[in-house]
């Protein structure tokens, strides 16, 4: 039965880090660039959402909403005041520019927050129950894993519908391909770049305050790790692929809570990263990645 | 008035000097073609045209508008449509979501009777329509390319050497489209390389060497000019 548990709590596990590489994929795809910030975004979601319902007393779902509000927002500020400017500098000046956001927003977070753990409230609750118990309360199920799991399905099937059957996701798509030829075509890729990073920061939000539902404490670095593993399951599936995206996401959540459970908490970390490398040395596309992609 | 004039356009990459002082002009209902050798400067103008490039000094002008500092997408919006050197369709989208892109900034209504139009003139890409655009032959992107460029219904379509890289008989093909696209009315600007099968379509042509307009005239007088004989057409 642990066996069993260890499998949920790693699909619900790799269904968040699935949701952060989706945001990852999505930005790496279209702006071919890395947003390192992106892990702090989620921090902000998590932050953004227990203040709306520890300290104002907001419904949870006005908190959510308020979340994916600013983090949208956030996240088309930072792409307008940090990358943009940078649309014709090299990778590496932009990379290092996504690098210093990153520690922008945990040290302001440092700074209005405070560096004292915050304890995200459950609210992913019925009744007084946080979750369901199965076969004589051997297996737990929480609903924070269950909601998890459904909306990182159901974010992943959103976004393979939006850039397969709309005009603005296959905007998107021609823009990955060749901005100018998008541009030739009369699509503004400006506009388009900005809104992908506002899908990207929504997703991040949701992300942050799922993440923070599991696993309760919240600090100014909280989306940083999580923001490095999913870079990983991201680059792990197939960078710039959204089931690539999901996949390796999964896979990375599965992999970690196995080698806790079965080999070593302590070196779990450096377990998940040697198996990417070993992926990546077979297949350096990631597992659904299609043709070589431009080096990082 | 001139459907399109640029004057005196200097355009640069960095401290090369590619585009020296151009002006050219193209009437409504014209074919109008720019000759040249590699590297002269021919594309270099379309893209100073579409926005892509900004004229470090001189002017271009469209229905009487300065086109200065216009945004691409905006200049495809007032009904300039370029159909670049290399096809540059998105070889990972079908060939129907190709020509879908080509209308972006059409209203949504009138994107099913454009692909009906294109799919008329070009019956090779209905057949291959859910087809990804990658794993079509150069003929078939070609068309593609100039049929998404169409979907943009432009007032002007500027051709990028639509006849680079195909095989004679599918060169004449694309020649015969520019002249059935010329007899429907449509203005275009034609960059070739073949200069021969540029200037038998043409009403009007300029040659540019190295950045500069060296010689211009009607099709006929060109292809009669003992200069361009001995340096485009083969003596
Ligand atoms: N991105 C660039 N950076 C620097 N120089 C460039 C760039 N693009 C073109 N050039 C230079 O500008 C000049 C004109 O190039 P352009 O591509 O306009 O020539 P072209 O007439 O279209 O040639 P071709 O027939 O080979 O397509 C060339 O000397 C070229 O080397
Ligand atoms: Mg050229």
């Amino acid at each position: 039965m642990s066996f069993l548990s260890n499998v949920i709590s790693g699909i619900s596990l790799g269904s968040i880090y699935a949701i952060i590489a989706l945001g990852y994929t999505m930005v790496y795809g279209i702006a071919k660039m890395l947003n390192f910030a992106h892990g702090d975004v989620i921090m902000v979601g998590a932050y953004v959402c227990f203040f709306a319902v520890s300290a104002y007393n907001l419904p949870p779902v006005i908190g959510v909403l308020l979340a994916v509000a600013l983090c949208t927002a956030l996240g088309m500020l930072i792409e307008r005041m940090a990358y943009k400017p940078l649309r014709q500098a090299p990778s590496l000046a932009v990379l290092i520019t996504a690098i210093g956001v990153s520690y922008f927003l945990q040290n302001a977070a440092l700074l209005w927050w405070g560096s004292d753990p915050k304890k995200f409230p459950a609210f992913i609750v019925v009744g007084e129950q946080n979750g369901v118990s199965l076969f004589g309360g051997q297996l737990r199920i929480t609903y924070v894993a269950i909601v998890t799991v459904v909306a990182c399905v159901a974010i992943m099937a959103g976004l393979i519908a939006f850039t397969g059957k709309t005009k603005m996701g296959k905007a998107m798509r021609a823009c990955s391909e060749d901005k100018g030829a998008a541009q030739l075509m009369g699509i503004n890729v400006n506009a388009t770049i900005s809104m992908t990073f506002a899908i990207g920061s929504a997703l991040a939000a949701i992300a942050g305050v799922l993440m923070c539902s599991a696993y309760d404490t919240l600090l100014p670095t909280t989306g940083s790790m999580p923001g490095i593993k999913a870079f990983t399951a991201a680059v792990f599936g197939g960078i710039g692929s959204i089931p690539g995206a999901f996949l390796g996401g999964l896979l990375l959540g599965v992999i970690q809570i196995f080698t806790q459970a079965y080999l070593s908490q302590e070196l779990a970390d450096a377990i998940v990263f040697a198996v990417l490398i070993v992926v990546l040395l077979v297949k350096p596309t990631g597992l659904l990645g299609k043709q070589i992609q431009e080096k990082v | 008035m001139a459907l399109l004039k640029a004057d005196h356009i200097h355009v640069y990459y960095g401290s090369i000097h590619a585009v020296k002082g151009v002006s050219f002009e193209v009437n409504e209902g014209e074919v109008v073609t720019l000759i040249g050798a590699n590297g002269a400067g021919k594309s270099t103008v379309l893209n100073t045209v579409s926005g892509l490039l900004h004229p470090r000094s001189g002017s271009i002008e469209f229905e009487g508008k300065d086109l200065k500092g216009m945004p691409p997408h905006k200049i495809v919006e007032h009904g300039l449509a370029q159909c670049p050197e290399g096809r540059r369709i998105f070889l990972q989208m079908t060939v129907e979501d190709n020509l879908e892109m080509g209308a972006f900034t059409q209203p949504g209504s009138t994107i099913a009777g454009g692909i009906a139009d294109v799919y008329k003139r070009f019956p090779r890409l209905e057949e291959r329509r859910r087809q990804v655009a990658g794993t079509l032959s150069g003929g078939e992107q070609q068309m593609l390319a100039m049929g998404r460029a169409l979907m943009s219904r432009p007032k002007l379509l500027m051709l990028d050497e639509p006849s680079m890289g195909l095989a004679p008989i599918l060169v004449e093909q694309i020649f015969d489209i520019i002249r059935e696209l010329h007899k429907a009315g449509t203005t275009i600007l034609l960059v070739e390389q073949n200069a021969q099968a540029a200037l038998s379509v043409a009403d009007r042509a300029y040659v540019l060497e190295t950045g500069t307009v060296s010689l211009s005239g009607t099709g006929a007088e060109l292809m009669a000019s003992d200069k361009v004989r001995e340096a485009y057409l083969g003596g």
